[in-house]
C-alpha cells in the first residue's frame, strides 16, 4: 500500500468514482469525479489536532461499528493517503457558531470548508477493472440471528475483533459482557451453496480457509479455548491449504460436517444453543456456545453496474463480471482493452488476487507495448450516389459517427471512420441501400439466408445472433454440451442492428418457418443502444407480417447473453417446437403474399424513379 | 486479381470434439460440390501448426483466393486463421469460419445424422457468404501509453504496482478515502499467517 503512495507512476485518486467512459481500446476518455474531502490532501500532516477538537462521534466504518471515530477522521491508522477526510453528512459544518473547531486548530489550514468535487478527464490506453466485492450480510437469515442475538458475529466483525489494531486491540472478547469467550462455533456458508431464494447458490471460495485461520489464530491467543467448525464440506484446495487443515485440526478444533438449524439464545447468560445433526456421526447434538461467527460468503459489489454499463461488460450468473474465455482468456473483459483482476471477477484470496492482478497487468502491457493496434475493418461506408441525404442514419447511429447529409441540396452524409464501430444499424435502417456495412453487406447476409432456404427450408429455423452476446450465448451452450434439435441455422452479425427487415422478409419469402433475431440485454447493448432500434424494426414488421395475414410469432426476439447458455438451449428447444407447428400451407402463403407485396412495391420505387427522370427531361422555362 | 472464385474448405476435426459426434468426410465431400469450391479437406487439428501448414499449402497448390475453415468458434480462432491465410498471402477477411463445434457437434452428441446434416448446412451457408467476401484493410490506431486501474484493493494495487514499475503512467482510481479495500480490513491473511497490511 506504502508502495502505491509514493510511486512516481502512480496517480492516485482515492474518493473518486468514474462519472463516464468513452472512446475504445487503446484510446479510452475518462471523466472522473474526485470527491470533496474537505482537507487539503498535500498539505495534511496526519497531526490528528483537528479529530482531538472535533465535538462529533459516528459509528467507525472501518471497525465494523465495534468504536467509534470522529467527523474528521483518519480511515484506519496505515492509510493510504495518510490524510484525514470530513464527512460532510456528520459535521456540524462551517459556521462559526455551529463549530469550526478543526479549522481553528489545523496549523497548516488545511481544512477548506467550502472545497468542492473535481471533475478530471483521463486519456488512458487499457483499463483495469478490480471493482472488488462486498460481503455477504446475514441479517435475512433468520435462523441465525444475527442483529438478534449481540453474541452473533460475522467474519468480517471477527477480523476487527482479533486484530491488535481492532477496537480491542486484539483481546478477543464477547459483545454482550466483553469476556473472552471460552467456547465459540464458526458456521460454515452462510449465504453461500444456498438452494433456496435466501443467499446465493454459489461456493464463495474462500471462507473454508478464513475459518482456518481463525481458528489457529483463536487457539495461539487462547490456548484451552474450545471451538467448532460446522460446514457441510471443508474446501482445502490450494497450495498449503490442507497442511493448515490439519495443523487446525491437531491444534484441537473439532470440525462437525452438518449446520445448525437454529440459534436460540439464553436470556440470561446470552450463549447461544442450537441443535446439529452430525451427518458423518450420524448423531444429534444439542450445542451450546459463548459465541457464534458466522463465516459469511462473498457477493458482488453492489455498485459496480455503473463500471458495467460503461464499460459494456456482461456478467455470469452469479453476477461476477465475465471474462472472455472462462479457460483461455480468464483475465481478458470481453470489451477491448479492458481487463478484469481480483474478486470483481469472481470470489478469490489474496494470492488468487494478486496473481490475477499480475496476469492483467500483463495483458495490459502486450497492448501498451505494441504501442498500436490494428482496428477490425468493419465500418460503414456511404455509397454516394444512392444517398439521399435523408439523414435517417445520422439519427440512429448510437456513436454520432455520421455527420452531413442534406436531402433538399441532395448532399450525402459523411462517415466519420474512427468514430464507427461497427454494429450496422445504419445500413439496416437505410431505405436506399446507401450505405454498405463493410464485412456484412446485404448480398453477403442474403447470400446466406439463400443458403439456408435452398433445401428444406420448412425443416430449418433461420436465427440472427449478436457476436458479442447471443452468439457467444450459443457457444457457452455448446461449450457446455447442453443439448438441444438440430434445426436451428445461425447468420451472425456484429449487432443485432444490423438486422435489416428486408432480410426477414426474405427469408420469409423463401420458405423460412420460423425466424429469431437475437441479441444483448437492453442495457449491454455493445453499441450502447443499438438494439433500441432492433425492436423498434421487429414491432414494425410484427405489424406488417399481421396486416399481411402472416402470424407475427414466426418472428421471435429474444435477447440472451454470451452467459446464457441455458437460455440459448432452452430457446433452441422452443424455436422447434414453434417451427414444428408452422404448415406447408403457411408457409407457402407467406411466400406468395410476401413476394407480391415485394413486387408491388419495387414497381412502386421503378414508378417514382421513372417519374423523377421525366420532371428532370422537362426544360426549366416550359414549367415556369 | 481475376473474378473467378476458388475456395478451399478445411474440416477439422478437432480430435474427437468434431470427429466424434458427426461424419466429418462426409462434409468434406459435401463441400467438394459446392459451388466455386475447388478443393476441401479434412484436419485432425486445423488451428495446430500441420493443419495451417496444410492451409496454406493447399492456398498455394490451388491458387485458392477464398478459404471456409469448419472447425471451432470464429470467437476462439478467427484470429489464428486470419493470421495464417494472411500469412498465405490473402487478404485476412477473405477466410470465413463454419462453426459446426461450438454450435453443432457439442450441441448434438448423440445425434450423428442430424449432426452431419447440420454441419454440411453450416458449411454450405459459409460457402456462400465466401463467395461474396471482399478484402478488407484494417486500419491502425495509436495507443495511449497510460493506464486506468479501478479499484484500490489487494488486486487494484498489484496491477498498479506493476504496470507502474513497468514505466507506464498508472491512474488508480479508489471510491474510499483510501486503498486497501477489504484485505486492508483482514487481521492475518492465509495460508501463511501474515499480517495483511
Amino acid at each position: 500500500m506504502m508502495d502505491v503512495g509514493r510511486h512516481s507512476k502512480i496517480n492516485l485518486l482515492t474518493y473518486s468514482e468514474i462519472e463516464n467512459i468513452g472512446g475504445y481500446i487503446g484510446n479510452f476518455q475518462v471523466t472522473v469525479r474526485k470527491k470533496a474531502r474537505y482537507v487539503d490532501e498535500k498539505e495534511c500532516n496526519a497531526c490528528a489536532e483537528c479529530e482531538k477538537v472535533c465535538p462529533v462521534v459516528a459509528a467507525d466504518e472501518f471497525q465494523e461499528g465495534f468504536s467509534l471515530r470522529k467527523a474528521i477522521y483518519m480511515p484506519f491508522p496505515q492509510a493510504v493517503p495518510s490524510v484525514y477526510i470530513l464527512d460532510d453528512k456528520d459535521c456540524l459544518g462551517h459556521n462559526p457558531i455551529a463549530c469550526g473547531k478543526c479549522a481553528e486548530v489545523c496549523e497548516k489550514n488545511c481544512i477548506d470548508f467550502d472545497m468542492k468535487d473535481e471533475i478530471i478527464t483521463l486519456n488512458v490506453g487499457a483499463i483495469i477493472t478490480a471493482t472488488g466485492m462486498d460481503v455477504y450480510d446475514p441479517t435475512e437469515m433468520n435462523e441465525y440471528g444475527y442483529t438478534q442475538y449481540e453474541n452473533v458475529v460475522t467474519s468480517m466483525e471477527f477480523e476487527r475483533l482479533i486484530s491488535a489494531g481492532g477496537p480491542t486491540e486484539g483481546h478477543f472478547i464477547r459483545p454482550t459482557d466483553r469476556e473472552t469467550p471460552k467456547r465459540i462455533a464458526f458456521i460454515q456458508c452462510v449465504g453461500s451453496r444456498s438452494n433456496s431464494p435466501i443467499g446465493n447458490p454459489y461456493c464463495s471460495n474462500i471462507c473454508c480457509m478464513n475459518t482456518i485461520k481463525d481458528s489457529l489464530l483463536l487457539m495461539d491467543h487462547y490456548p484451552g479455548i474450545e471451538i467448532t467448525v460446522f460446514y457441510i464440506d471443508i474446501r482445502a484446495f490450494g497450495k498449503g491449504f490442507e497442511d493448515l487443515y490439519q495443523r487446525s485440526k491437531q491444534a484441537g478444533v473439532r470440525y462437525i460436517r452438518g449446520l445448525p438449524g437454529e440459534i436460540f439464545e439464553n436470556s440470561k447468560t446470552k450463549n447461544l444453543s442450537m441443535l446439529v445433526e452430525d451427518t458423518v456421526a450420524n448423531t444429534v447434538t444439542d450445542f451450546e456456545f459463548d459465541m457464534v461467527v458466522l463465516s459469511v460468503g462473498v457477493i458482488p459489489r453492489r455498485d459496480s453496474d455503473t463500471i458495467q454499463r460503461l464499460l459494456t461488460l456482461s456478467t455470469t450468473t452469479d453476477g461476477f463480471f465475465m471474462e472472455s474465455h472462462p479457460k483461455l482468456k480468464p483475465v481478458d473483459a470481453p470489451t477491448g482493452g479492458v481487463f478484469l483482476a481480483g474478486c470483481a471477477e469472481s470470489p478469490k484470496d489474496v494470492k488468487d488476487s494478486v496473481t490475477q492482478a499480475s496476469a492483467a497487468a500483463a495483458r495490459a502491457q502486450i497492448l501498451l507495448n505494441a504501442g498500436k493496434i490494428s482496428v477490425q475493418a468493419i465500418t460503414s461506408q456511404v455509397l454516394t450516389d444512392l444517398c439521399t441525404g435523408c439523414q435517417v442514419c445520422v439519427k440512429v447511429c448510437p456513436f454520432h459517427a455520421i455527420t452531413g447529409g442534406d436531402a433538399k441540396l441532395k448532399i450525402p452524409v459523411e462517415i466519420v471512420e474512427a468514430a464507427c464501430q461497427g454494429c450496422g444499424t445504419c445500413a439496416a435502417e437505410c431505405n436506399f441501400d446507401a450505405l454498405l456495412m463493410r464485412h456484412f453487406e446485404d448480398k453477403q447476409i442474403i447470400s446466406q439466408i439463400d443458403a439456408i432456404t435452398s433445401e428444406n427450408p420448412s425443416e430449418k429455423v433461420v436465427v440472427f445472433a449478436c457476436n458479442w452476446c447471443s452468439y457467444g450465448g450459443a457457444d457457452l451452450a455448446g461449450l457446455s454440451r447442453m443439448q438441444y434439435p438440430t434445426s436451428q441455422r445461425v447468420i451472425k452479425t456484429m449487432c443485432s442492428g444490423r438486422v435489416d427487415s428486408k432480410f426477414v422478409l426474405h427469408a420469409f419469402e423463401k420458405g423460412a418457418p420460423i425466424l429469431l433475431v437475437s441479441g444483448c440485454h437492453y442495457a449491454d447493448c455493445h453499441y450502447i443502444d443499438a438494439n433500441r432500434w432492433t425492436v423498434k424494426r421487429v414491432d414494425k414488421l410484427w405489424d406488417k407480417l399481421e396486416r399481411l395475414g402472416i402470424r407475427p410469432e414466426r418472428l421471435q426476439l429474444e435477447w440472451i447473453s454470451a452467459a446464457e447458455g441455458q437460455k440459448w438451449a432452452n430457446t433452441m428447444k422452443d424455436l422447434e417446437k414453434m417451427r414444428a407447428q408452422v404448415t406447408q400451407e403457411e408457409i407457402e402463403y407467406t411466400m406468395k403474399v410476401l413476394k407480391e407485396d415485394r413486387e408491388k412495391s419495387e414497381a412502386r420505387k421503378k414508378k417514382k424513379a421513372e417519374m423523377k427522370e421525366s420532371v428532370k427531361e422537362i426544360p426549366i422555362d416550359v414549367i415556369a | 486479381m481475376s473474378n473467378e472464385k476458388r475456395i478451399g474448405v478445411f474440416v477439422c476435426e478437432c480430435g474427437s470434439n468434431i470427429a466424434g459426434s458427426l461424419d466429418c468426410e462426409a462434409v468434406r465431400e459435401y463441400a467438394e460440390g459446392l459451388p466455386d469450391v475447388v478443393c476441401s479437406v479434412v484436419n485432425k487439428y486445423t488451428c495446430a501448426e500441420p493443419g495451417q501448414q496444410e492451409i496454406k499449402k493447399y492456398i498455394k497448390e490451388y491458387n485458392l483466393n477464398r478459404v471456409v475453415v469448419a472447425s471451432c468458434s470464429p470467437r476462439m480462432h478467427e484470429p489464428t486463421f486470419r493470421n495464417c491465410v494472411a500469412e498465405a498471402g490473402l487478404n485476412p477477411y477473405l477466410m470465413d469460419m463454419a462453426n459446426i463445434r461450438e454450435h453443432c457437434s457439442w450441441a448434438h452428441l448423440n445425434n450423428w445424422d442430424g449432426a452431419t446434416e447440420k454441419a454440411k448446412d453450416i458449411v454450405k451457408v459459409s460457402v456462400a457468404r465466401t463467395r461474396y467476401l471482399r478484402p478488407q484493410e484494417e486500419t491502425e490506431l495509436s495507443v495511449i501509453k497510460e493506464v486506468l486501474v479501478v479499484g484500490g484493493g489487494v488486486a487494484g494495487i498489484q496491477a498498479s504496482l506493476d504496470l507502474a514499475d513497468a514505466g507506464y503512467q498508472v491512474n488508480l482510481i479508489e471510491k474510499e478515502a483510501s486503498i486497501g479495500g477489504l484485505m486492508a480490513a483482514l487481521d492475518k491473511t492465509y495460508p501463511t499467517m501474515d499480517c495483511s497490511i
